[in-house]
């Protein structure tokens, strides 16, 4: 084991960091609003990598417009899956929500492998972006800096976004008491929609990293990263956006040296390392690492 | 006489007679019936011991558990281990430890060896796990069954890694479903109207007023977990030696949707319910299957059940009967007993 090899799995981990972030963004809004932990936010993941595909191979379009598609398809997505789909069952039981949220998923997996079929798609990506760069003994492609910089970008933006706007403080209102919010006459229906809207289209844009970084989608791709994502979240606390943030980077990191450090038998664990580390964090800090104990989950 | 003691008074006689029925009927279609439709008849089997077995947890107590599949396989495995003869598990398995090498066991007390397996999982993961609530114990649970899953491709010397058992002796016949068909429903029964039940069902429509009054909340809770993770690991063993296959895919958290679903459209609590449900499922399932092959739309089915699943959740938010056990039999001879006192 050298310097150049921890150096190289970090930033392995660093961009499997980013795309779990990006995706647990989305599960901590969702749940900081509604209560619901939205189990198709996977799924959405996917519509994005296969937008991605499409809209390269269709209409050759640049990389920054098929970066603008993906948010808008995953945007529109989350916000037709709220409408159709949850909304009408608003005010049910939590796991009422989780079970539709679970059926909301089958749905969409099966028509994916039912419309582009269950075989896995090569992905092929401008060249300039598979460059290498290099930094000292570190080299790493153009797309791994590209992802990791547009995470933190669209995270900043986002928190300035929830932060400054009259929208984001709205949201903000939403989540801490959601009838005060509604008496001070804040649209409930449209600070829902837009938990929705921003959350998936992140999730959309971490599947458009992932296909580009890994060059395969499948239909069910999704289902892994999501479930991860959703430890990312607790660890993160849910509720909290930079707690998703945390828990995304945290999440990614130790599984990446889960894998890298460890004699090679027990790479196999790799997933129930993932979701040992879920058991366990509920258990010691219920609550994750920066989420507040507004309710009992143990 | 209470509503509880007369369907627990009225239950005997009715379940000794439903059993007998039964029984020739499962008589009659196993001399009568070619392998296909009979194999077909032992999943419908399958599924209401899943489906009666998790709403022990899920139903009565009101755990929202996912963990049946992990226990499945851990049944499964365990069953199969055992009951494999020692010369050709030599050859599927030579890395086995000589202790269960040496293992040849008949398939009863195999099945009973892997549900006890699975129990004891069970009660280890119980402890921590169950102190979770709502969808977080649901995803810990669904978490259980990737553990186990890694767990399953990894223990090469003793699973066979990702490639599984195959070739496993046809042990399940439709008489060891049907055994085991009654003696899920039996328990589960029983049990929910036993006082042990109704402490469940008080744990589930409000937990702080039933620590009040002196219930081992936490001892409940792991009793329904551990009692249907060993239902959960009997159907795992009967399962795999109806297929003849089992590796660490053969039970997957799409299989613990449907089971949930089960559960949830019958109504979270009710035995009848689950057991209806489980019934009009699996035959939907086998009847969209040719059409779904017809049609060259695999998946289709699956997708049809999510819509059914939607459309139930949004118009009877409590499933069909909610906790209730109505009287089909007596819904059935109502005609005949109006034209009598006419």
């Amino acid at each position: 084991m050298n310097g150049a090899y921890l150096l190289s799995q970090i930033a392995n981990g660093l961009i499997l960091g980013s795309m779990y972030a990006l995706i647990a963004i989305g599960f901590s809004m969702i749940y900081g609003i509604v209560r619901l932990i939205n189990f198709a936010h996977g799924d959405i993941f996917t519509i994005g990598a296969f937008a991605t595909l499409a809209s390269i191979a269709v209409i050759q379009a640049p990389f920054p417009v098929v970066l603008a598609i993906v948010l808008v398809v995953g945007a529109a997505v989350g916000l037709l899956i709220e409408r159709a789909a949850f909304r009408p069952m608003r005010g049910a039981p939590q796991v009422t929500g989780f079970i539709a949220s679970l059926a909301v998923s089958i749905i969409i997996e099966n028509l994916a492998v039912l419309t582009v079929s269950a075989q896995p798609r090569t992905f092929a990506v401008p060249a300039y972006l598979n460059q290498l760069v290099q930094f000292g003994t570190l080299s790493v492609r153009i797309i791994d800096i590209a992802i990791v910089a547009l995470a933190i970008v669209l995270m900043i933006a986002l928190v300035l976004f929830v932060r400054f706007t009259k929208t984001g403080i709205a949201m903000r209102a939403t989540a801490e008491n959601y009838d005060v919010a509604r008496l001070m006459g804040i649209n409930i229906n449209r600070m829902i929609g837009a938990a929705f809207a921003i959350g998936s289209a992140l999730a959309a844009v971490a599947g458009l990293m992932w296909g580009t970084k890994y060059g395969q989608i499948s239909p069910l791709m999704g289902v892994l990263p999501g479930l991860k994502a959703f430890v990312a979240a607790v660890i993160g606390g849910v509720g909290s956006i930079t707690g998703a943030v945390l828990g995304g980077y945290v999440l990614g990191m130790a599984e990446v040296l889960f894998v890298g450090l460890l004699p090679p038998e027990f790479s196999g664990y790799r997933n129930a390392f993932v979701f040992g580390a879920l058991i366990l964090v509920l258990l010691v800090m219920p609550n994750g690492i920066l989420g507040r104990s507004t309710e009992q989950r143990a | 006489m209470s509503d509880a003691m007369k369907t627990r008074s009225t239950f005997l006689p009715r379940f000794v007679v439903a059993a007998a029925i039964g029984a020739v009927l499962v008589y009659l279609s196993d001399a009568n019936l070619n392998p296909y439709i009979l194999s077909i008849i032992q999943f419908i089997g399958l599924n209401i011991i899943l489906a009666v077995s998790l709403n022990v947890t899920n139903g009565f107590i009101g755990l929202f558990s996912l963990g049946h599949p992990a226990f499945m396989t851990i049944g499964g495995y365990v069953t199969a281990i055992l009951v494999i003869p020692a010369e050709r598990k030599a050859a599927l398995l030579p890395d086995l430890p000589s202790f269960l090498a040496a293992q040849e066991w008949s398939f009863l007390p195999a099945l009973v060896a892997g549900g006890s397996v699975a129990a004891l999982v069970a009660l280890i993961v119980g402890f921590p796990v169950l102190r979770l609530r709502g969808h977080y114990l649901a995803v810990a649970t669904l978490g259980l069954i990737f553990i186990v899953q890694s767990f399953a491709v990894n223990m090469r010397g003793v699973t066979r890694g990702a490639l599984g058992l195959s070739g496993l002796p046809e042990l399940t016949n439709l008489w060891w479903v049907y055994l085991f068909c009654l003696v899920t429903i039996y328990v589960c029964w029983q049990l929910k109207h036993s006082s042990l039940g109704r402490t469940m069902l008080a744990i589930r429509e409000n937990e702080l007023a039933a620590s009040c009054l002196g219930v081992k909340v936490a001892r409940m809770r792991i009793l329904s977990f551990v009692l249907g993770a060993f239902l959960a690991g009997i159907a795992g063993g009967l399962w795999v030696h109806l297929v003849t296959l089992i590796s660490p895919s053969s039970f997957s958290f799409i299989l613990a949707f449907q089971i949930v679903v089960m559960v949830v459209l019958g109504g979270t609590g009710s035995i009848t319910g689950a057991v209806l449900v489980a019934v009009v499922l699996s035959v939907l399932t086998q009847l969209l299957r040719p059409v779904e092959e017809a049609a060259n739309a695999f998946g289709a089915s699956q997708m049809i059940v999510a819509f059914v699943v939607l459309i139930v959740l949004i118009t009877r938010p409590k499933g069909l009967f909610g906790t209730a056990e109505p009287d089909l039999v007596g819904w059935l001879l109502r005609p005949f007993r109006k034209s009598k006192a006419a």
